[in-house]
């Protein structure tokens, strides 16, 4: 079985009734560069009940093969068949790599397989490489490098797992970039046998409440973002009025949200969503690396900021320094006369 | 039966106020500059495990792996309304990433004996990895209630509790079967102010580290077993265990028990500021809106 030395790369294709989170997708077009240079194919692990269909996008995306694990237990995400049933397959199978969106349900099991298989884990990796490291006179082939900004966004950590088979890591939404999908490519479906324990099964779902969500920062073509430099509810209204005008959609750095500024789907950054619109506007937000990492690739970006040092202004193309209260009106006054 | 929550708590360096001299000029992270402080999400964590406590008695444990001076953080737990509160420290757990740590808790909780509930915050601000809670609760083999916003309900008699848990675009509500381990998210619950009564009484209260820091000889063991033996009559011991108290293997904590380990660190170095400034002028925002019109970034 040739296929066996080479299922190295996995990716967990999450999927909520019966569609496949944007993560999924972006991470297998990751993995077939991660891959190419492993020379192995790359296998999506799905889970769910009557998702077969979905089988046809994962190889649009880059999936070799897609591990399908259907039943009706599996309907719902439920964190313990869930995990119980990847790390299974893991142990069984034995990839170098698996990786798990960063999302509500990809942060759930991501630690329980690692904890029971004893596989290294980074969380909310903004980059991922593989790389063959000489330390201390050892070889270590196929290093996943687990790249992520760490205390508080000051540093950014390569972090390896040199010394275990398999290597994890969950990475948010966005961060990695989708590619076009191909819809001639094909691939292989292998069915899994689903067994479930009682105790596996033992939490109940006894509601389930879930909205489209009317924000979708990702789609914006212009964003208006403000921080901790609008801090007031005055001064975030500016933010806001700006945004009016200009048709773009609020956003906020983690410090408005924290500041109960703005609701939590509006946050950009690391921790929020990564957005790469025409154009972004950061009025009052410094630049945290956690921030950064989330509106650096945008088209154009104005900074806007009282503090000339704002490591904002580093990624910027336009930065005005000074009050946000005299500027934002006269930027409102100076786009309204060019509509004119 | 009474119920018994285990909570898991971690004292952090306050990573969201990093002022200028927090950072060293040559870029990296000065930590002693940093305040430790108690992790957001535990301190809402061990407010739930109280609030259950209030309404249907039992007792609260606070658990901690961490240096020495988390014996703070755990005076204030015992402020809070925590019976009792435990520091597992040995500099053997030192470099522990996330899987290490949930080994040495898991030992630590082994060793703690029954439980019913096991709380934690999502995540410490320090790492912001939310790995540690759901590792936990793999290896004591249990259930898990993850980004958990509010308990609803909890029956001791079917041995049940029911939670909702935030997720995205919306929430669910799940019944566990008990013991259960859940992770508590920012805003599930306002902790309580520290009460006055229980402050007088446990500032007192003093870790093996800090009994031993009052005496003068170090060599004097039978009056340092005298001290603790006072303490713990008195109610006031923060019990301190290391890797042999917990039975722990050496192997499996620390760096050496620790799958990933950090390759690299680069201090943030920003791409060149080639940015236009901007004079604050009416002229000077026309001028950029107008460049920006050219290349059609509006509309």
């Amino acid at each position: 079985m040739p296929l066996k030395n080479k299922d190295l790369v996995w990716v967990f294709a999450e999927q909520s009734d019966g569609e496949l989170a944007d993560v999924g997708l972006e991470l297998l077009h990751k993995a077939r560069t991660l891959a190419e240079k492993m020379n192995s194919e790359v296998s999506a692990i799905l889970l769910g009940h009557q998702v077969k269909e979905l089988s046809k996008t994962l190889f649009a995306h880059g999936a070799d093969n897609v591990y399908l694990l259907d039943d009706p237990e599996l309907k719902d995400f439920r964190s313990h068949p869930y995990a119980n049933l990847i790390t299974r397959l893991v142990e069984d199978k034995r990839p170098r790599v698996v990786l798990f969106g960063a999302t509500h349900t990809g942060r759930d099991i991501a630690p329980r397989v690692a904890s029971h298989t004893r596989s290294g884990l980074t969380a909310d990796c903004t980059e991922l490489k593989i790389e063959t490291l000489t330390i201390r006179k050892t070889e270590y082939p196929d290093l996943l490098l687990q790249i992520r900004p760490a205390f508080g966004g000051n540093i950014i950590a390569t972090i390896i797992s040199p010394d275990v088979a398999i290597q994890m890591a969950t990475i948010r939404e966005g961060v990695m970039e989708m590619g076009e999908p191909d819809k001639t490519r094909k691939g292989k479906i292998i069915p899994v046998p689903v067994e479930l324990n009682s105790v596996e099964t033992a939490v109940k779902i006894i509601e389930k409440h879930q909205q489209a969500s009317a924000v979708n920062l990702k789609a914006a073509p212009i964003i208006v973002a403000g921080g901790y430099g609008a801090d007031t509810p005055e001064k975030f209204q500016l933010v806001r009025d700006l945004a009016k005008v200009l048709g773009a959609d609020v956003a906020g750095s983690r410090a408005a949200v924290d500041a109960g500024l703005i609701e939590a789907e509006r946050q950009v950054g690391q921790t929020g969503t990564t957005v790469r619109p025409k154009l972004y506007i950061a009025v009052g937000i410094s630049g945290a690396i956690q921030h950064r990492a989330g509106m650096q690739e945008s088209q154009k970006i104005i900074a806007i900021n009282n503090d000339p040092d704002a490591p904002i202004f580093g990624v910027a193309h336009y930065g005005i320094t000074g009050d946000l209260e005299d500027i934002i009106p006269k930027l409102i006054a100076a786009y309204k006369s060019q509509l004119h | 039966m009474s119920l018994h929550s285990i909570v898991l708590v971690k004292q952090v360096p306050d990573t969201s106020n990093i002022s200028g001299d927090v950072m060293r000029p040559d870029g990296t992270v000065n930590r002693a500059r940093l305040p430790a402080i108690f992790n957001p999400e535990d301190q809402e964590a061990l407010e739930l495990a109280l609030r259950l406590k209030d309404e249907h008695g039992g007792t609260v444990t606070a658990l901690t792996m961490g240096p020495p001076n988390a014996a703070n953080m755990l005076r204030d737990c015992l402020y809070m309304g925590a019976d009792r509160a435990i520091l597992v420290s040995d500099r053997r757990f030192a470099a522990a990433d996330t899987l290490a740590t949930s080994y040495a808790l898991h030992k630590a909780i082994l060793h703690i004996g029954d439980y019913d509930l096991i709380f934690g915050g999502r995540q410490a601000i320090d790492g912001d990895t939310a790995q540690v809670g759901p590792q936990t609760a793999e290896k004591m083999n249990i259930p898990q209630i993850t980004y958990t916003q509010e308990i609803l309900n909890l029956d001791l008699k079917k041995r049940t509790i029911r939670a909702r848990r935030a997720i995205k675009n919306g929430h669910e509500i799940l019944e566990a079967p008990l013991p259960v381990l859940l992770t508590v998210i920012k805003g599930s619950a306002e902790p309580r102010p520290f009460e006055v009564r229980r402050l007088c009484t446990y500032k007192r209260a003093q870790s093996k580290f800090e009994i031993e820091a009052t005496v003068d000889d170090s060599h004097d063991l039978v009056w340092m077993e005298e001290l603790m033996e006072r303490a713990k009559t008195q109610n006031l011991y923060i019990e301190t265990w290391n890797i042999e108290d917990i039975d722990a293997d050496v192997e499996m904590c620390g760096l050496a028990g620790s799958p990933t380990k950090v390759h690299k660190v680069e201090n943030v170095v920003l791409s060149g500021s080639e940015f236009k400034q901007v004079p604050a002028t009416a002229e000077g925002m026309n001028e950029m809106i107008t460049e920006l019109m050219q290349d059609h970034i509006f509309g």
